[in-house]
């Protein structure tokens, strides 16, 4: 069984169908490349899937937990992904250590010195366990996206989206992200991210996924998929 | 009657200023507990809970106090209540200030972005788990120096409640008045009260402004 499993979901703002009926399978492990033109659903796909919007029809579930409205069934959903977002919405004021301790306190129910440990151990591993007491704003767009993944990680997700998660970094920093990126893709994390970094999307993705007006307009393997673009529209997006 | 001295008009006035005072407290913490519930119930996700505090706010903030006041005075006194002027001047005011602190606080609670609201939920987060840990901190912050700028339209709220009959600095100001025939003197020394009382509060509500502005203000 797949660890996401997204079927024939469909999304409307209004009149506006943003999401026409999308179809993928993820399985674990796998790491998920989503591109395409600003307005073609790529974020609205991957906001949906934690449930920070709702779907029109379709359906959506990760590992055994369905997308269902009512606050129960979302938090089981969201316990088992984690989001990463472009502006890295940390709480501000907040130190870096508490910002990755606050839900596991607040949702698991974790006791505060095993919460401290794990935010200790999680913002090692993103490499900023010396910034444990300094506040969101002492620290860089770079670091604070980093803080944003420790916190996410912290609660043990199964999945992570991750939602142009570079796009709002200086150029300088955005390696130092895709780094951590990498690592966890490494350690074998699954990940589906919404990004314009094409060639780290070609080097670490195992599949990417072009959307084009609401749907999936081609899917495979990077090696096809930006070596043999199969329709014009990808072409175009590619500029080849 | 004897004469009154400068030194009589005065304490007269600083006696009542007590009323002034402890009427603009209650107004105040009953204002904002009771402000408190219709901010929840105005941002609430209910939407019959949101319209019903939209129209008290509105109905609050678009009748004149003294209105509001003599509704609570002899409003209640038609139903058979017979209302203390002391009541329905406490009732009226924390009713009125419920109105302001409610819409300046929900104000503040919309000022934080969006992205906190969705960090917290992606997280697993409860809605009431989010106010508690993420949003209202956050407002707080912001909701500072409004609330202070606002407890002097408080304090000067109460004079209105003389009319009602409460004995309070305007209408001990009136009383002392009507004793010395000098007006001029006796309601100088009033507004210079109620200045005493009130510049603090502005001053402090600036200060406080600044102070929260800075970015680095919690370090």
């Amino acid at each position: 069984m797949s660890l996401i499993a997204i079927t024939d979901v469909r999304k409307s703002f209004g009149q506006n169908e943003v999401l026409k009926g999308i179809d993928i399978d993820v399985e674990r492990g796998e790491v998920i490349a989503i591109i395409g033109k600003s307005g073609s659903g790529k974020s609205t796909l991957l906001r949906c899937i934690n449930g920070l919007e709702t779907i029109d029809a379709g359906s959506i579930a990760v590992g055994r937990a369905q997308l269902l409205p009512g606050e129960a069934a979302l938090r089981a959903l969201r316990l088992k992904v984690g989001m990463i977002f472009q502006q890295f919405n940390l709480f501000p004021h907040l130190t870096a250590g508490r910002n990755v301790m606050l839900s596991q306190m607040v949702v698991k129910k974790t006791p505060k010195v095993q919460a401290e440990a794990v935010a200790r151990k999680m913002l090692e591993r993103v490499g900023l366990a010396e910034k444990f007491d300094a506040y969101p704003d002492e620290l860089s767009g770079g670091q604070q996206q980093r803080v944003a993944i420790a916190r996410a990680l912290a609660m043990e997700p199964m999945a992570l989206l991750c939602d142009e998660i570079t796009s709002a970094l200086d150029p300088e920093l955005v390696s130092e992200v895709l780094a951590v990126v990498k690592e966890l893709v490494a350690e074998g994390m699954t990940l589906l991210m919404v990004t314009h970094e094409m060639r780290f999307a070609r080097d670490v993705c195992s599949r990417v996924v072009f959307m084009h007006q609401g749907r999936v307009h081609e899917i495979g393997p990077p090696e096809h998929v930006f070596a043999n673009p199969k329709t014009p529209e990808l072409r175009q997006f590619l500029g080849v | 009657m004897g004469q009154f001295t400068f030194f009589d008009i005065l304490r007269n006035l600083l006696i009542a200023t007590q009323w002034t005072v402890i009427l603009s407290l209650v107004s105040f913490v009953g204002g904002g507990i009771v402000g408190g519930l219709v901010l929840f119930a105005r941002i609430s996700q209910s939407g019959w809970l949101r319209n019903l505090a939209r129209g008290y706010i509105e109905l609050l903030q678009g009748t004149p106090l003294l209105m509001q006041l003599f509704l609570a005075f002899f409003g209640l006194a038609l139903f058979g209540v017979a209302v203390p002027a002391w009541l329905a001047a406490g009732l009226a005011l924390i009713l009125w200030t419920a109105a302001f602190l409610g819409e300046i606080w929900r104000g503040c609670v919309e000022a934080v972005p969006r992205g906190q609201w969705e960090a917290s939920s992606s997280l697993g987060m409860g809605y009431l788990q989010q106010m508690r840990y993420v949003i209202l901190p956050q407002a707080l912050r912001v909701a500072i120096p409004p609330t202070v700028g606002f407890s002097v339209q408080v304090v000067k709220g109460t004079a209105l409640t003389s009319i009602i009959g409460f004995i309070e600095l305007t209408r001990a100001g009136t009383v002392v008045t009507n004793a010395t025939y000098q007006p001029f003197l006796v309601y100088g020394l009033v507004a210079l009260i109620y200045f005493c009382l009130c510049w603090p509060l502005s001053k402090a509500s600036q200060v406080l402004e600044r102070k929260l502005n800075v970015a680095h203000s919690h370090h």
